[in-house]
């Protein structure tokens, strides 16, 4: 059974001139342990594709399958208490709660679903290790560099348990050092942890990071390719 | 629920100033509006208690009708029993016994209409300190069958003491009642309707002049504790048959009642303008923090924080706020408040005037109930509890994806 399936998936904005087709008739299955990168020109349809399989937002037509549930139904609350349980999220920025430190920060996600105290700490504490921030686990935000909140994000995402994580361009903000050691510990992340990534980018680098490339334009899937390169590696 | 309220208080200062700035908003308002209520009600206790103890007590009690007809046919017959048991009921202070009709009074060839006051000469004076204001002669005892003239009167009867007047009225059932009485003191009253028209005997002696042996026109009683007035007047109730009406100073003085009501209806709108400032500085500040977290709200539900967790989170900041000016206001002020009931502000120019008119110093005192801190404080929750209504309905209204893309 695959992890996230898409059957014609439309969303369209009801502009009062032209309705704008952000997503149009997508069919996309991803699999448990995927690396794909969502693709694509600015105002393809990357940031909705994602927010449909996440749950943040609903589609106009078909149907999005995750985790074997149809969600493309479900009332905005049943959607909040699904996306607790079944993703994990990184987006581009702000992803962090400013007046918590990075262990507050990851511990939130556990305590919205009722994890008890001491589980919390520690698993905090080894997400934190795990994504390089074992020193840091004292510091705010605001005392992290970009690079280093994105792996607290990471971190995060990771603590809920998720199905899958998603991330909205989680490096368009990064210089290029910090965008390919995020990356790496995203690929680490999956290939050790099997946990599977879903993310966007307009970034050449990224792009060639990732195992599987779906573009977009216009709303519709141009192409869906495997990258040799990496699957080699893989193997 | 920690670390709701950690996240809260935290996000409170993020913005210290802002924040400092709309407490201070708030204990400043709050410091003011318990000085204004302080001094409020501090000046109505001092004028009722002005009131009662320069004539009728905070209780009376009469014949039934007594008060409206203000006539000997509706004396009254007060028992020992009863006596004995308007003295057991606690937080009674005084119980002062009176006789009083209207007579003409006559020296020489002028004649005057003045108010008798058959009296218990020192009950009388423990409730009205009328001995301090004699001028010439003796205070009556209650033997006594000489006659006390307020000082206007004998001035426009042309009486000195040891002079004699002539009483002649109506006594009890219409019998006649004439005697020659002598003077044997002047009392000055400051307000000048007393000073024109008062006259003491004492009670036994009136009683006999008016043929009305026994009779009383009214009992006026003093309490330890005013607030304890309807607690107290419906023991006496219940002592009192039908054939008597018991009043409180409320109907005794109607007037006072409603100059206390007016001034205080200004004092409303006073705390009424208060409470606006403390509304913007709450409401203000709520609705800033509300509009800069636009983005960050919309994460937090994104990764699946349910709204309502949300929506307690800035709950909680608005109470903390709201709280943080409140509560150090209202601490603050105890001090103030209690230094100023101690001290009361001595007053000048009209208001002095006024007050010394009615023979009674003229000071402003504070005064200090618990209720007018609550009464504060439950204020400022509810404008606290209305302003975080906008945080909670914006955050119900919030699309994560659009929060996320604004
Ligand atoms: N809420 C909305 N209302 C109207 N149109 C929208 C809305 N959200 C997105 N769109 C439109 O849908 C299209 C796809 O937008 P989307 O944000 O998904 O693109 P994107 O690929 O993520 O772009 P970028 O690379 O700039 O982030 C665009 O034309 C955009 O203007
Ligand atoms: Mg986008």
């Amino acid at each position: 059974m695959s992890l996230i399936e898409l059957k014609d998936v439309s969303r369209i904005y009801d502009e009062t001139v032209v309705p704008i087709r952000a997503v149009d008739s997508v069919n996309l299955i991803i699999d448990k342990g995927e690396f794909t990168a969502i693709v694509g020109p600015s105002g393809s349809g990357k940031t909705t594709l994602l927010n449909l399989i996440g749950g943040l937002d609903q589609p106009t037509a078909g149907k999005i399958i995750v985790d074997g549930t149809d969600i493309s139904t479900y009332k905005p609350d049943v959607l909040i208490n699904f996306r607790l349980h079944h993703i994990g999220f990184v987006f581009q920025a702000y992803n962090l709660i400013p007046v918590f430190t990075a262990k507050e920060n990851v511990e939130f996600i556990m305590l919205l679903q009722n994890i008890p105290k001491t589980e919390r700490e520690k698993k905090a504490l080894d997400f934190l290790q795990a994504v390089g921030l074992g020193d840091r686990v004292n510091a705010t935000p605001a005392e992290l560099s970009g690079g280093q909140q994105q792996r607290v994000a990471v971190a995060r995402a990771l603590a809920s348990s998720p199905s899958f994580v998603l991330a909205d361009e989680p490096t368009a903000n990064l210089d290029s050092a910090s965008a390919e050691s995020l990356l790496d510990l995203m690929e680490n992340l999956n290939q050790n942890n099997n946990m599977t990534f879903v993310f966007s980018t307009h970034d050449q680098k990224v792009i060639r990071r990732a195992h599987r490339v779906v573009t977009l334009q216009d709303g519709k899937v141009k192409s869906d390719e495997l990258n040799p390169i990496r699957i080699k590696n893989e193997n | 629920m920690n670390t709701y309220i950690k996240l809260a208080w935290r996000n409170l200062w993020r913005n210290k100033k802002r924040t400092l700035i709309a407490a201070s908003s708030v204990f400043f308002a709050v410091i003011l509006a318990l000085i204004m209520r302080s001094m409020q009600r501090g000046y109505y206790d001092y004028m009722i208690d002005a009131s009662v103890r320069m004539y009728t007590g905070y209780i009376q009690i009469h014949g039934k009708d007594y008060w409206e007809k203000k006539s000997l046919e509706e004396s009254m017959i007060v028992d020992e029993k009863q006596f004995q048991k308007l003295k057991e009921i606690s937080g009674i202070k005084l119980i002062v016994p009176r006789f009083e009709t209207f007579s003409l009074i006559s020296y020489g060839n002028k004649t005057k209409v003045a108010q008798i006051t058959g009296i218990n000469p020192q009950l009388e004076n423990q409730l009205t300190d009328l001995k301090k204001k004699i001028v010439s002669g003796q205070y009556l005892n209650d033997s006594s069958k000489g006659i006390m003239l307020a000082k206007g009167l004998a001035e426009i009867l042309n009486v000195n003491v040891g002079d004699s007047i002539v009483i002649y009225g109506q006594g009890y059932h219409g019998v006649t009642a004439a005697a020659q009485v002598p003077v044997t003191g002047i009392i000055k009253f400051t307000l000048p309707e007393l000073n024109k028209s008062f006259t003491y005997l004492s009670i036994s002696y009136a009683q006999w002049l008016f043929s009305a042996p026994e009779r009383l026109t009214s009992i006026s009683i003093m309490i330890d504790n005013p607030k304890d007035i309807d607690e107290i007047k419906s023991e006496i109730h219940n002592i009192f048959s039908d054939n008597y009406e018991v009043m409180d100073w409320e109907e005794l003085s109607p007037e006072l009642v409603q100059s206390i009501q007016i001034d205080n209806a200004q004092g409303i709108i006073m705390l009424g303008i208060l409470y606006v400032v403390i509304a913007f500085g709450i409401f203000g500040t709520i609705m800033m923090m509300t509009a800069e977290r636009v983005k960050e709200f919309g994460i937090l539900i994104s990764v699946g924080m349910k709204k309502w967790r949300l929506a307690l989170v800035t709950l909680l900041e608005t109470l903390f706020v709201s709280f943080i000016g409140v509560i150090s206001g209202a601490i603050i002020s105890i001090p103030i408040l209690l230094y100023f009931k101690a001290n009361p502000i001595p007053l000048t120019g009209e208001y002095a005037k006024a007050i010394l008119a009615w023979g009674f110093e003229p000071i402003l005192p504070f005064a200090v109930y618990p209720g007018m801190f609550f009464a504060q404080i439950w204020t400022v929750l509810a404008i606290a509890l209305v302003s975080a209504l906008y945080p909670i309905l914006f955050i119900r209204k919030l699309q994560p994806v659009d929060a996320l893309r604004g």
